[in-house]
């Protein structure tokens, strides 16, 4: 229950009143308001600072610090006011909660030191109100890398030791860790930059040898380009053999990415070497060797920016995907109109539709080369549509994805975090709602101790076993067990609802289910009166007329109970000496 | 025009949204803040008015108008407040009774002279009075005789607090049979209604009723 609305338990007690002329049986006793004393102002001196409450405002949240015996401790007797040596302006909020049982968080305070108040009254954060309640996290999550990001300089700073394996996976995933890790880094970045740079410059045509046209530097100095080759790709075959060493999951390594780059930048190499120069392959050998600029996605390994690049495509695949297919459309369309309308013209150069699409496309792109133009005036009409339809397909989408691309990565990240909040949110609802509910069940079979040790009349049991509820839970139990009075049904937890359906269902032995006094079943009335009975309930006693044993039967359950419960009954003597007084008017067996 | 432009580029990014339910959404005018405010008679006359000493007048005022600020609540406000006591069930039927019962001028919010003026008939009447009260709740149309219809509605509201989790379970004929006992008690004449007179002599004559109205005595 919200202690929020503590003021209007008097208002639900009333309102039972509905309850009564339909209940069929007599209500429990309700709990005495032991405490007579009138409501009174307390003073809480904070550091000079005085604030003043009522008591009850205090009491309504009796397992914090204000609201329980412990503020004792700071009552200062000359001055009658309670002292608390702590910040003035972080406790207006905890007097607050107090007051309107919402939490809430001031922004312009240190989150650190907002916690150590929380801790130090006693206020657990996560009953912060909804308002507040992001700011808080984002705060405190902040707080935590910056006290993570603290810890981890610290570890790397302390030399553990780790085998020589994963020292070496260390070294590769992060060069800043040692010095050779460093050099090794740098080195292979060089041998990357200089397989790029000659797989370039082999193209370049070289000056020529007198008798013949010019030459590609690479067919010129064959040799010198082999030796580089060769060399940058033992470079690179040990570099990944080491790393599928070091890896320590060499399955995950391999289907790694940069792995699968690393195999394809080798490969042709090795292929190469194998194959002959046989004339018929040779032309899928040089196909091969264009699998070697792959080589330059090695560089991604170096450059965080590349990586990101990576991720936000593919991130934005399904937009990339719509933008593919309506410039499809388009292309389509067009070449199709401009097909048949230059069909008529000699020597037109749109010889099909699929001949088309190079026009449209270079049309659409406002590159506009030249090498196909209409010739017909219906040609030139739908020519200069397309292009003026290119400029919006093509120029409008662009600047569309380049926001998308930023605004899909931040909405991802808001997303994600709203999502974790959100699941913690409801299970703290679930939790404080299945609290509230368990506060009953559980006090509920401790009232049935109190109860029967009541009827005993000894007040030392009764005060040994009496926990800790405020006045105003036990009343709010009160108000909750009058409900169950009235409609001869009891609460019960989740597990103990499936537990039962289970064994109704099957109809197995009896189970050990809390039982009142004022034993309920659908056919059998609340007062235990004999009569029909549909279906034999698992722990129905076997004389119905006779009251004795199903209190017998009760009884022992309640014993079952405490001993389930780990609550050995020191006074098991006296369960017996309670039959006769069983037969007391308060129990109103027989009706 | 500025703001027109931006109305209406609102309502198109709404609409697009496909989130947008153009029945039932509504934008907020930022005028009809709703400032009913209501404050109470003064102390005296309350306390001529009801049975409360001064005192326990300014306990409930205090509690009333820190759950409800602008002095009034309403039917919603009341659902909530009522339905954190039950956090297993759905109170909201019975809280809707319970208003109507409270609402006496029926001006669809209850202020503090209802609620104190309720509260002093059930915490401080006589039993008649009570029993009036309750009568009053029951009879859903305030025509003076409580038909099975309504009293099994009342019954469901109540069966309803209980929500899903009962032992025993709960079935749907409980509060139907629940009602037929109820019936059989209180109506005498067997007419099918039960009227004011033959409510209150039937309870007179229970016991167990009569025992607990002896628990509102104490309640503040």
């Amino acid at each position: 229950m919200a202690t929020g609305v503590a003021a209007w338990l008097p208002f639900a007690r009333a309102a039972a009143i509905g309850w009564m002329p339909v209940a069929n049986c007599p209500m429990p006793i309700a709990p005495r308001d032991n405490s007579k004393k009138q409501d009174e102002l307390i003073i809480l001196n904070v550091s000079g600072r005085r604030f003043q409450t009522w008591r009850t405002t205090l009491d309504r949240y009796p397992d914090t610090l204000l609201g329980s015996s412990e503020k004792d401790f700071f009552y200062n007797e000359e001055t009658k006011e309670y002292f608390f040596d702590r910040d003035p302006d972080a406790f207006r909020s905890i007097l607050n909660f107090y007051r309107t049982g919402k939490l809430h968080y001031p922004r312009h305070e240190c989150i650190s030191a907002y916690d150590e108040e929380l801790t130090f009254f006693g206020i657990i954060p996560e009953i912060i109100g909804d308002c507040c309640y992001e700011e808080y996290k984002d705060r405190k999550r902040e707080n935590l890398e910056r006290l993570q990001d603290d810890q981890e300089e610290n570890k790397d700073l302390k030399q553990s030791n780790l085998n020589f394996r994963e020292t070496m996976w260390r070294a590769f995933e992060n060069p800043h860790t040692s010095t050779l890790a460093l050099v090794f880094y740098y080195v292979t970045g060089f041998f990357i930059a200089v397989s790029v740079i000659t797989n370039v410059v082999e193209t370049v045509p070289c000056g020529s040898n007198s008798n013949q046209k010019d030459m590609p530097c690479g067919e010129r100095y064959t040799v010198a380009f082999f030796c580089i080759d060769t060399a940058c790709v033992m470079i690179f075959t040990v570099e990944y053999l080491m790393r599928l060493f070091a890896a320590p999951s060499r399955y995950r390594f391999m289907r790694s990415v940069m792995s699968i780059i690393d195999v394809v930048a080798i490969l042709p190499y090795y292929i190469g070497l194998v194959m002959t120069n046989n004339e018929d392959v040779s032309g899928a050998f040089v196909t091969l060797r264009v699998f070697r600029v792959f080589r330059i996605f090695k560089f991604s390994r170096h450059s965080q920016g590349l990586r990101i690049l990576g991720y936000t495509l593919k991130s934005c695949a399904s937009e990339l995907g719509f933008l593919l297919f309506s410039l499809t459309m388009a292309i389509i369309i067009f070449a199709t109109v401009m097909f048949y309308a230059e069909k008529g013209s000699s020597s037109s150069k749109f010889t099909s539709i699929p001949a088309s699409f190079w026009y449209t496309i270079v049309t659409m792109t406002t590159l506009g080369y030249g090498d196909m133009v209409p010739k017909t005036i219906a040609g030139k009409i739908f020519g200069s549509i397309c292009s003026l339809s290119g400029v919006l397909v093509i120029a409008l989408p662009v600047p569309v994805i380049v926001s998308n691309f930023s605004r899909i990565y931040h909405q991802n990240q808001r997303a994600d975090k709203r999502r974790a909040q959100k699941k913690a949110r409801l299970t703290r609802i679930r939790i404080a709602k299945s609290g509230s509910a368990n506060a009953f069940l559980h006090s509920k079979r401790n009232g049935l101790l109190n109860e029967l040790l009541e009827l005993t009349g000894t007040e030392e049991d009764e005060q040994k076993l009496m926990k800790s509820t405020s006045l105003l839970e036990s009343q709010h139990h009160h108000l909750l067990h009058c409900l169950e009075k009235t409609t001869a049904h009891e609460f019960v937890d989740e597990q103990m609802y499936e537990q039962n359906s289970l064994e109704t269902a099957l109809q197995a032995y009896p189970s050990h289910s809390p039982s009142i006094a004022c034993h309920s079943s659908p056919a059998v009335t609340c007062c235990g009166r004999s009569g029909k009975r549909n279906s034999p309930l698992p722990n129905a006693s076997p004389s119905p007329a006779n009251p004795i044993p199903a209190h017998q039967s009760q009884l022992q359950e309640l014993s079952a109970l405490h001993i389930q419960r780990g609550n050995p009954l020191t006074h098991t003597s006296r369960i017996p000496r309670l039959r006769p007084p069983l037969q007391q008017p308060g129990q109103h067996i027989q009706a | 025009m500025k703001a027109k432009n931006r109305d209406q580029s609102l309502s198109d990014s709404r609409e697009l949204d496909g989130s947008y339910d153009q029945l039932t959404d509504s934008v907020e005018d930022d005028f009809e803040l709703s400032t009913v405010c209501h404050r109470p008679e003064s102390m005296d006359k309350l306390q001529e008015q009801t049975k409360f000493t001064k005192k326990e007048l300014q306990v409930l005022y205090r509690g009333f108008k820190n759950e409800c600020p602008s002095g009034v609540v309403n039917e919603e406000n009341f659902k909530t407040i009522y339905s954190q006591f039950f956090p297993q069930g759905d109170s909201s039927m019975y809280a809707h009774f319970l208003f109507e019962a409270f609402d006496t001028n029926k001006n669809g919010s209850v202020s503090f002279e209802d609620f104190v003026f309720g509260l002093s008939i059930i915490l401080r009447g006589t039993i008649n009075d009570r029993l009036n009260w309750a009568f009053n709740l029951y009879d859903l149309n305030k025509d003076g005789c409580i038909t099975k219809e309504e009293m099994l509605d009342i019954m469901k509201s109540i069966y309803d607090m209980m929500g899903k989790y009962t032992y025993p379970t709960m079935q749907d004929d409980a509060p139907i049979e629940h009602v037929e006992n109820f019936f059989q008690k209180m109506d005498q004449n067997k007419d099918g209604v039960v009227t004011i007179d033959e409510f209150i002599d039937s309870c007179k004559k229970d016991e167990n009723i009569m025992q607990s109205m002896q628990l509102f005595d104490n309640v503040i």
